[in-house]
């Protein structure tokens, strides 16, 4: 089973600047942010995982917290079609080398389109509430269904 | 490099054409426009000045107001020099990325041709847009005619892109009235002009590439409140910026502008408060009225609407003999006193003196505010003094047709 989503030490652990809440005096003009602790050249080839993100990138940040129900992926049942990576509006499924690792829970709002899409039987994705354990939601995970006649 | 523009020492220009040339002179990057009456030659001048080699710079043609506002902060995030014009439901439409302008700190001037705002339909002055974007967190500068809107505009760069400031600036002027009322102007030649405004220094800009940025990031309740008050302290601080630019502008011109302005005001018992066009009709009819009548009547003009200058009202009232205001709203208040009364008395409640004041609400839709009707205001005015009290309703109308129109009753007398 692979739940393990890649990432730099601090991904995920923010709320956006949570950490440091400075005062009026003290936030930067127009709500400038600088996304990275050094100059970047050619971003687009640098994965995410690898690149210097400050605290005050949407990479780092969780925008999740209103997610209600999350999906939960069944690695023993996926074929690694890649229809919930291309489908996922919020980049939020982890697939590296075609192959699917995991979903990155500080972006997914919990729409469900993944589950949707995923064309296994039974599929390798279903929604269980946000706060469910991971091993207790795979422990429930239903049996193949039968073709209907 | 631009060519030089043969400018005379005297010029007969309009307002929309002043304010053309000093946009141009400003040597403006980016001009995102979607034209509409009355200020329309504003930027279509822009636009043939870059045509025509007088300019370098870039007119974008957009769908609507709310694109042009949006490309406007685009370029202007990109780090370059922004100006555009719009009156009336442009400006409304506009109206959303303005707060959007102010927030992200965007130094974009909007020269903002006054017009009524429909229903009903209308292309005629009043100060119904002005009134509309007040909260928008931009600086408002008000022109009284062409030669301060040419001024104006040019100081609204200085002030704006100031980096103790970088805040968006509105530069008004009346539609018709002093939009497209020929008048005799002193411009600056084109290297004066430019001199004075300076180069234009960015900031966060987006064509940076060695330092990424991002633009626009969203808050909530965690981090909103902090940044609005940042942004509402460089609004206040700005009147520090505003003053000293007026005075360079003044050692360079000869033309004296402050953030109020004040006429024959030293001995007056009676005043009119006003924006725009109809200060020197006001202006006018105090003249008449002193000779005519023997009546200290005076004149007391906003010249920035945003920031308020509470702290020169206030200073105003308490150093000359006042003793009724009469404050003149060119927009239909909408259930409320007009919004110049409000600030006026505001900033009047706190002064030793203390003046009676009343709330005229005039001029909508381009009705004629004529210098007999200021007269018989200032008379009124006078009519409270002797009284002391206010002997009419707070709010009146004035220059309209039927019964008469009042609201409030003073308990203070």
């Amino acid at each position: 089973m692979s739940q393990n989503i890649p990432g730099t030490a601090k991904k995920g652990i923010h709320e956006l600047g949570a950490e440091t809440k400075v005062g009026w005096d003290e936030v930067t003009q127009g709500v400038v942010l600088e996304p990275f602790a050094e100059p970047v050249k050619d971003v687009a080839h640098i994965r995410p995982e690898e690149r210097n993100y400050t605290d005050f990138s949407s990479y780092t940040a969780t925008v999740a917290s209103w997610r209600v129900l999350k999906p939960v992926y069944n690695s023993d049942i996926c074929i690694d079609c890649q229809n919930c990576w291309v489908w996922c509006p919020d980049t939020s499924i982890i697939s590296r080398d075609k192959q699917m690792l995991g979903i990155d829970y500080d972006h997914c709002k919990g729409c469900g389109v993944c589950v949707e899409v995923c064309p296994t039987n039974p599929k390798s994705l279903l929604m269980f509430d946000t706060n469910e354990n991971l091993d207790v939601a795979l422990s429930q995970w239903p049996e193949k269904k039968k073709k209907e006649k | 490099m631009a060519k030089k523009f043969d400018i005379n020492e005297i010029e007969v220009w309009d307002g929309n054409y002043a304010t053309s040339q000093a946009l141009r002179q400003a040597q403006v990057d980016v001009v995102a426009a979607y034209p509409i009456t009355p200020s329309t030659p504003i930027v279509e001048g822009y636009g043939s000045y870059v045509a025509n080699g007088y300019v370098d710079g870039e007119f974008v043609m957009v769908e609507s107001e709310h694109a042009a506002m949006s490309a406007c902060v685009g370029a202007a995030a990109s780090g370059g020099r922004v100006a555009t014009a719009t009156s009336s439901q442009g400006f409304a439409l506009m109206t959303e990325v303005l707060y959007q302008a102010s927030g992200m700190r965007q130094p974009i001037v909007l020269t903002v041709v006054n017009r009524a705002l429909a229903s009903p339909l209308n292309v005629r002055g009043d100060h119904a847009d002005m009134y509309l974007g007040r909260d928008a967190g931009w600086i408002n500068l008000d022109a009284f005619n062409a030669q301060e809107a040419y001024d104006l505009t040019l100081c609204a760069f200085r002030i704006g892109e100031h980096l103790d400031v970088r805040l968006p600036v509105m530069m008004h002027q009346d539609g018709f009235t002093t939009s497209h009322k020929a008048q005799k102007v002193n411009p600056l030649q084109d290297e004066v002009a430019y001199k004075f405004v300076g180069d234009y220094v960015p900031v966060d800009e987006m064509l940076d590439f060695s330092r990424a940025v991002t633009h626009g990031a969203q808050t909530e309740e965690d981090w909103h409140f902090e940044h609005k008050a940042k942004q509402h302290k460089a609004l206040m601080d700005s009147r520090t910026v505003i003053d000293a630019v007026f005075a360079d502008f003044k050692a360079l011109t000869g033309r004296e502008y402050k953030r109020v302005e004040t006429y024959l005001l030293e001995d007056a018992e009676v005043a009119i408060v006003a924006l725009g066009s109809s200060v020197e009709t006001a202006l006018l009819a105090a003249e008449e009225l002193r000779k005519e009548e023997g009546i200290k009547a005076g004149v007391i003009a906003p010249r920035v609407f945003r920031p308020f200058p509470y702290d020169l009202i206030r200073d105003v009232i308490d150093s000359s003999p006042l003793k009724a205001l009469a404050v003149m709203d060119k927009s239909s208040p909408g259930g409320a006193m007009g919004a110049l009364f409000n600030e006026i008395s505001a900033a009047a409640y706190t002064t030793q003196n203390r003046p009676l004041i009343t709330n005229f609400i005039y001029g909508l839709g381009g009705r004629d505010f004529s210098v007999e009707e200021a007269k018989r205001i200032f008379k009124e005015q006078k009519a409270h003094a002797d009284a002391g009290h206010i002997t009419t309703p707070i709010q009146q109308f004035s220059g309209l047709r039927g019964p008469k129109l009042g609201f409030f009753e003073t308990k203070r007398s």
